[in-house]
């Protein structure tokens, strides 16, 4: 059993006057100590509703239907809210997509940390001070900063602010949503190499979601497809750039042009993600599939063990690739 | 190749503060470039490098500070006329970076198209224009049913070809598209970006395509323009430029961009923005420059031609005291 998450078939629906969708269906996985498990998938796949049922955040009409939450051997899912307030940001925080959103306009940082504290903690007016100025230091920022409000600092020091803040109370795990797509590249790299820094450094396990399959491929241990609300592919990072086996995964690497190399004519991947009030017969990637059969149309595909794989950075308990393919799986 | 918009010197500064500490933000600092017919440029930059300012000041949302703007041979400053002002917005139109707040979400999306038509092609009867959005529809890759449709139905990719189907329909001669792509998902920006190309192949249209991804700009422009703090740093015909970087703000930049298939490359910088409020003379990079010497710390920099252009092929250009020594600048590797 992982040691920090377990999630097993967590299914998600947001139920609605004309009948219930499911935006997360059956989704398993598990994250140990100190890993990086990154999460990608196209708007509307389902990545965020799956974070938020994670951290139990989610708000009506959407409900777990189904499955578990473990979180240090801990089952979050139906926990009042009384009883997650010890776990929330203490163990387990999140740190929400655009900072610029986020962080409350009209109060200093330095405010908004002891919130934060006071709100999961009792410390006294010298700790704050001194844990607060601790964190915006880790991430970078002086702590002249603690009295400058959001608009006073850039972008990436908003991003860097929140991840500050995340860490307050140095959890086991952190969980980002997007958290730098508001930032250009340069402001973009510099907070991605600062994240895995600052887990080289106190060991928390990080939860990332993002629709850039590019930005992870140096960051992440674990990378996990998402199509649909369903996984489609899980497995090694490397691995699945080196080896990509769903033709969704596939496509998603060949979406981007690169500054190397020779100049070549992409595609993409056409059409949209399907209606999830409405989804097709049979795989749901089918009608977007370049290399859909037959049998792709009326037989929906299991997320199947496929071996292989270099053995890579990640450990040995989750070290098989999982795909959500008839033909990968005819091929392996 | 003819020269369709040529901007000299363009200079646009916003007064901040109230009356008593009066400063000044350069937004964009004695800018000069041309974009010719039938060409894609990409202004690329990081957030407040003064990109989308320059959008703005092609698209007359405010006047220049100081320069000119010069289209088809005619200086824009002198478009006074309704008449004039008219026709540039139709040849010069915009299309924005978010497809989810720039179309009117309580009429169907033939609104926009069938208004700039009414607007800009008054001489086309009622049906004409109709049959004419159905055109332009069909030029951006989007059936003809689509334009009975609401905003709230169409994906992100379709509502940002819905832009640029308005901006076709007026027959412009260059499109301003300020960061098009930028929020919609990976797996769809490809297919705007070969629209682009098509518009440029088929339509004759020239696009100025802002951005901060390089890689997409090398993808779809003929030439890159790289903007640092209101200033051109180096621009040239794209490949140069990407394949011999001078600066050293365009080696940082091309260095950050995420590249699954090369090893991460080694750099600290940390992605801070510029102080562009009352800036002293001198290179506005020196601070995050590795290289800065003595005569960065004074003088502005000049951008100056590497490589003498020719009419076929444009010069790489550079405003580096660094590069302009002739000495190698290798202050970021990628």
């Amino acid at each position: 059993m992982p040691e920090i998450l377990d999630v097993q078939g967590l299914s998600v629906d947001y139920l609605m006057p004309k009948g219930d969708v499911r935006a997360v269906d059956d989704v398993s996985f598990g994250l140990d100590r100190g890993e990086f498990l990154a999460i990608v998938g196209e708007s509307g796949c389902g990545k965020s509703t799956l974070l938020f049922a994670v951290a139990q955040l989610l708000a009506p009409p959407a409900e777990v239907t189904a499955g578990t939450v473990t979180f240090e051997g801990t089952s979050l899912v139906g926990l009042t809210d009384k009883e997650l307030a010890a776990v929330r940001w203490r163990n387990l925080s999140v740190v929400m997509q655009s900072a610029m959103n986020a962080l409350n306009p009209v109060k200093s940082i330095g405010a908004q940390f002891k919130d934060a504290l006071r709100a999961h903690g009792k410390p006294g007016k010298a700790e704050i001070a001194a844990r607060s100025a601790e964190v915006l230091r880790m991430v970078g920022i002086d702590p002249v900063h603690l009295k400058s409000y959001p608009h006073q600092l850039s972008g990436g020091m908003r991003q860097r602010s929140m991840i500050a803040m995340a860490m307050l109370f140095t959890p086991d795990l952190i969980i980002m949503d997007e958290p730098t797509s508001a930032l250009d590249v340069v402001a973009q790299r510099a907070l991605m190499v600062q994240i895995k820094e600052l887990q080289r450094e106190f060991g928390f396990a990080v939860i990332f979601v993002t629709h850039d399959m590019s930005l992870v491929s140096h960051f992440s241990d674990r990378l996990m497809v998402m199509y649909a609300g369903q996984v489609d592919e899980i497995g090694d990072t490397r691995d699945i750039f080196e080896r990509p086996r769903h033709p969704y995964t596939k496509g998603l690497l060949e979406a981007f042009p690169s500054i190397r190399g020779p100049k070549i004519p992409l595609r993409g991947i056409p059409g949209n993600p399907p209606d999830l009030a409405r989804l097709p017969a049979g795989c749901r990637f089918q009608p977007r599939c370049p290399v859909a059969f037959e049998a792709c149309s009326d037989t929906e595909p299991e997320l199947c063990s496929v071996t292989g794989g270099a053995g890579g950075r990640s450990p040995a308990s989750q070290q098989s690739s999982l795909v959500r393919c008839l033909r990968a799986k005819e091929d392996a | 190749m003819t020269e369709l918009l040529k901007v000299d010197r363009l200079t646009r500064h916003f007064k901040i503060g109230n009356a008593l500490s009066r400063r000044t933000l350069h937004a964009v600092d004695d800018v000069s470039f041309s974009i010719g017919s039938r060409e894609i440029v990409a202004l690329a930059g990081e957030s407040g490098s003064g990109k989308s300012t320059i959008a703005r000041l092609l698209a007359r949302v405010y006047p220049p500070t100081s320069g000119t703007i010069t289209f088809d041979g005619r200086d824009v400053a002198r478009f006074r006329s309704r008449r004039d002002q008219l026709r540039y917005s139709g040849e010069v139109p915009m299309v924005f970076q978010d497809p989810f707040a720039s179309i009117n979400p309580v009429f169907r999306v033939s609104h926009g198209v069938l208004r700039s038509l009414k607007l800009h092609r008054p001489e086309l009867s009622g049906p004409a224009r109709m049959t004419e959005a159905a055109r332009v529809f069909d030029v951006v890759g989007l059936k003809p049913d689509m334009l009975h449709r609401f905003p709230y139905e169409l994906s992100g990719g379709q509502r940002q070809r819905v832009g640029f189907a308005q901006a076709l329909a007026m027959k412009p001669k260059l499109i301003l598209a300020d960061e098009p792509v930028s929020m919609l998902d990976v797996s769809i920006r490809i297919g705007l970006l070969n629209m682009m190309t098509s518009l440029r192949d088929e339509q004759g249209v020239s696009v100025l395509y802002i951005t901060h991804d390089i890689a997409s700009a090398r993808y779809v422009a003929d030439r890159l323009i790289v903007m640092y703090a209101g200033q051109i740093a180096e621009q040239g015909p794209i490949e140069d430029v990407l394949t011999a970087p001078k600066h050293p703000y365009t080696q940082l930049l091309l260095s950050a961009v995420p590249d699954p298939k090369a090893p991460l490359s080694d750099v600290a910088d940390r992605g801070e923005p510029p102080r562009v409020i009352d800036p002293a003379p001198g290179c506005r990079f020196r601070w995050r420059c590795p290289l800065a010497i003595g005569t960065c710390q004074t003088v502005t920099p000049a951008l100056v031609p590497l490589t003498p252009g020719s009419p076929g092929s444009p010069s790489h250009e550079v405003a580096c005291h660094v590069a302009q020594t002739g000495a190698e600048v290798r202050a970021f590797v990628s």
